[in-house]
């Protein structure tokens, strides 16, 4: 009799142990880009999420997290494919990534409705913070309007009276485009949208900024693309002929590429390395240390994601299925933002301050961005009246 | 009037990095009937050597010569090693075959190089500018990329067209088997001509890394407009890859330009700058259309083997 009870106990323990272990853990999958070109940036996010799962101790709410990580190469077909294996198959419980507005866009739909949490940790298309906005959806970035809307209103405190207009024929680069032309109040004398990603040679572009003499030009060319933009303007003699205003062009992976050439041409940001509060102070010194770099704003963003989600697991304590408590958790924003504390809209996009940032030589003599002035305090994204979401 | 000019001369300027790509994938397929997906890769090369000699010798001149050197060891390296083994097969398998080495290349220089790229700065005598026409200031590398193609285009006519080397070369081509049996040392020849494709790919990687970074998988995306420009102007044919890179060159860029205010003249200004891209990036698709249609075999097609 002892037997057969014994026996029957471990078969039970046998058969619950997988059970047991699917709930002892917290399963995040990371979308982002870690082949082609602009995989530096899909590797400079995986480092930052890594070095917040370190400073958590690799754990959330008591429970031992487990991430898988893949690459949407920079496709929107690649990435929807990976987010659908992410939730169907891993069933993992939190999505975090997305560096590209048009892979986000077509990511989102499988994700959402599998009511499994998606925390873009770059990308923030319009729709999504409008008439798309979801319960299931936080971003631990900016809607991709705000930044160049911030860079509008700096232009118009310099004055700028004619402008001309680059950017990336894709989602995110008709949101820059059209959030620099909602603030700026001067003229926009041109403007062209350039085949994306793969046109890397500008000089059709170049001929007609310099005929159309403007006072500045804004452009907004991410990753590589702004490496190459920068080279381009300098060759074609524009710079210092036509001041730059930038969005998302200059940050710490382009800046070694860049070098000189970044000297001088401003950008706004809602965070940057100097931002001096103490959570921001040991992310970047932490990452300096481990990587000799310095972090960039998609690394500061994936750090945060990984700090809002391990603020919703604490606060259920671990049980995963509590969607709705982790939901009015993470809308508080209660956990130590490296930008520094933000709110939510409810859009859950961040309403924040967006800062001007330049390009100096630090004490190694190497560039890095510092932050210059608050362009715009407590900024909320213009299209959270269209989200019908409200709490 | 003045912009016009401009546009065209960036339209050549591109059109002559093509057809330097184009030259050697042409070389290579009409000659060794040898379809090379891995030609982005020795243009990648090519612009790593650069990249890596020029900062070492402390001059762009002599770290493009040596990259060239090193480009031509090579490509007549992968020759050897890999490409031999693809003769004779069907065209899938050679597809496959150098899909395989596009993946092994970028894996090398990742291993080599790390995966940030490289920045190619150039001189401070090739970053100014000319003033070509009075009010027309044009950059001083683009000027050099464009005599530097057409010296190569004369160079590579004179040497197939004028030499014994470039006979054997046309004689593999029209008849490789007689051609060997004429006593011509044929697997010497292919390695030759492979090497020369291998430098012609590089020389443009290496012209165009100051322009834009020097990249993992940067040859890819420009190798599709070489098949494009080998596809207009008649596979094999070093004369039909000039004239048709330049088509290629000049459409793309005119369009990019111009299309956006032509299109503005028959819908808002918005809109226009929401299609223009769109049917710009078309058009020389749209060309290749027509001339497939017109001349299924290219503007100038080879002469039957």
């Amino acid at each position: 009799m002892t037997r057969v009870l014994l026996a029957t106990t471990a078969l039970a323990l046998l058969a619950a142990t997988p059970a047991l272990a699917q709930q002892k853990t917290v399963k995040i999958g990371f979308v982002s880009t870690f082949s082609g070109p602009t995989a530096v940036i899909g590797n400079d996010m995986r480092n930052s999420f890594e070095l917040a799962l370190d400073h958590l101790g690799r754990k959330m709410g008591g429970l031992p997290v487990e991430v898988v990580y893949e690459d949407d190469q920079q496709k929107p077909e690649v990435g929807v494919q990976k987010s659908q294996k992410l939730v169907e198959s891993d069933k993992v419980n939190f999505v975090i990534g997305y560096i590209w507005s048009n892979v986000l866009l077509a990511s989102l739909k499988p994700v959402i409705d599998s009511q499994t949490f998606l925390i873009s940790a770059n990308a923030g298309p319009h729709q999504i913070a409008g008439a798309q906005c979801s319960p299931y959806f936080f971003s631990t970035s900016w809607q991709n309007d705000q930044t160049p809307q911030a860079m509008g209103h700096y232009m118009n405190q310099k004055d700028v009276k004619t402008l001309y207009l680059l950017g990336p024929n894709y989602a995110a680069g008709k949101d820059m485009l059209g959030g620099v032309t909602s603030t700026y109040k001067g003229k926009v004398v041109g403007e062209d949208l350039t085949k994306w990603p793969d046109q890397l040679d500008f000089s059709a572009e170049l001929s007609k900024v310099r005929r159309a003499r403007p006072e500045a030009a804004f452009v907004f060319y991410p990753g590589a693309a702004g490496v190459q933009f920068l080279t381009q303007y300098a060759q074609a003699g524009l710079k210092g002929q036509i001041p730059l205003y930038t969005a998302f062009t200059i940050d710490a992976i382009t800046l070694p590429l860049q070098k000189e050439l970044a000297l001088g041409v401003p950008g706004a940001q809602q965070w940057v390395n100097d931002l001096p509060n103490d959570a921001n102070k040991k992310f970047v010194a932490d990452f300096r240390a481990k990587h000799k770099a310095y972090p960039s704003f998609y690394g500061a963003q994936s750090y945060d994601a990984a700090n809002l989600v391990s603020s919703a697991v604490v606060a259920v304590n671990g049980d995963l299925a509590r969607k709705d408590a982790m939901r009015a958790e993470m809308r508080k924003a209660n956990y130590a933002s490296v930008r520094g504390p933000y709110k939510y809209g409810n859009n859950h996009f961040p309403i924040q301050n967006f800062y001007l940032q330049d390009v100096v030589k630090d004490a190694d003599g190497n560039l890095t961005l510092k932050t210059v002035a608050t362009i715009v305090e407590n900024n909320q994204d213009r299209f959270h009246n269209e989200c019908p979401m409200s709490w | 009037m003045l912009l016009v000019l401009e546009q065209c001369l960036n339209g050549l300027q591109f059109g002559l990095l093509l057809f330097l790509l184009a030259a050697g994938l042409t070389l290579v397929f009409g000659i060794m009937d040898l379809v090379n997906l891995a030609h982005g890769s020795l243009y990648m090369v090519g612009a790593y050597f650069a990249a890596t000699f020029t900062a070492w010798t402390g001059s762009f001149v002599a770290g493009a010569v040596l990259a060239l050197g090193a480009a031509l060891i090579v490509g007549m390296a992968v020759e050897v090693i890999a490409m031999r083994r693809l003769y004779g097969r069907d065209h899938l398998d050679q597809v496959l075959g150098t899909f395989g080495l596009i993946l092994f290349f970028n894996e090398l220089v990742r291993i080599v190089w790390g995966p940030a790229g490289l920045s190619l700065p150039l001189p401070a005598w090739l970053s100014a500018w000319i003033e070509i026409l009075p009010g027309l200031d044009y950059p001083t590398y683009r000027i050099a990329i464009i005599v530097t193609a057409l010296a190569v285009a004369l160079l590579l006519y004179l040497l197939v067209m004028r030499t014994r080397l470039g006979m054997l070369i046309r004689a593999g081509a029209s008849n490789r088997e007689m051609t060997g049996a004429l006593g011509v040392n044929i697997s010497l020849l292919y390695t030759l001509v492979f090497g020369l494709g291998a430098a012609l790919a590089a020389l443009a990687g290496l012209m165009q890394a100051p322009i834009q970074t020097v990249q993992i998988g940067m040859g890819e995306n420009i190798l599709f407009l070489a098949f494009v420009v080998i596809i207009i102007g008649g596979i094999g044919s070093i004369r039909g890859a000039f004239i048709a890179a330049i088509m290629v060159g000049l459409i793309d860029t005119l369009g990019r330009a111009f299309l956006p205010d032509l299109m503005g003249l028959i819908m808002s200004s918005r809109g226009a700058s929401q299609v223009a891209p769109a049917l710009s990036s078309m058009l020389i698709y749209v060309l290749m259309m027509i001339v497939l249609v017109v001349r299924p075999a290219g503007l100038f097609p080879v002469s039957i083997k």
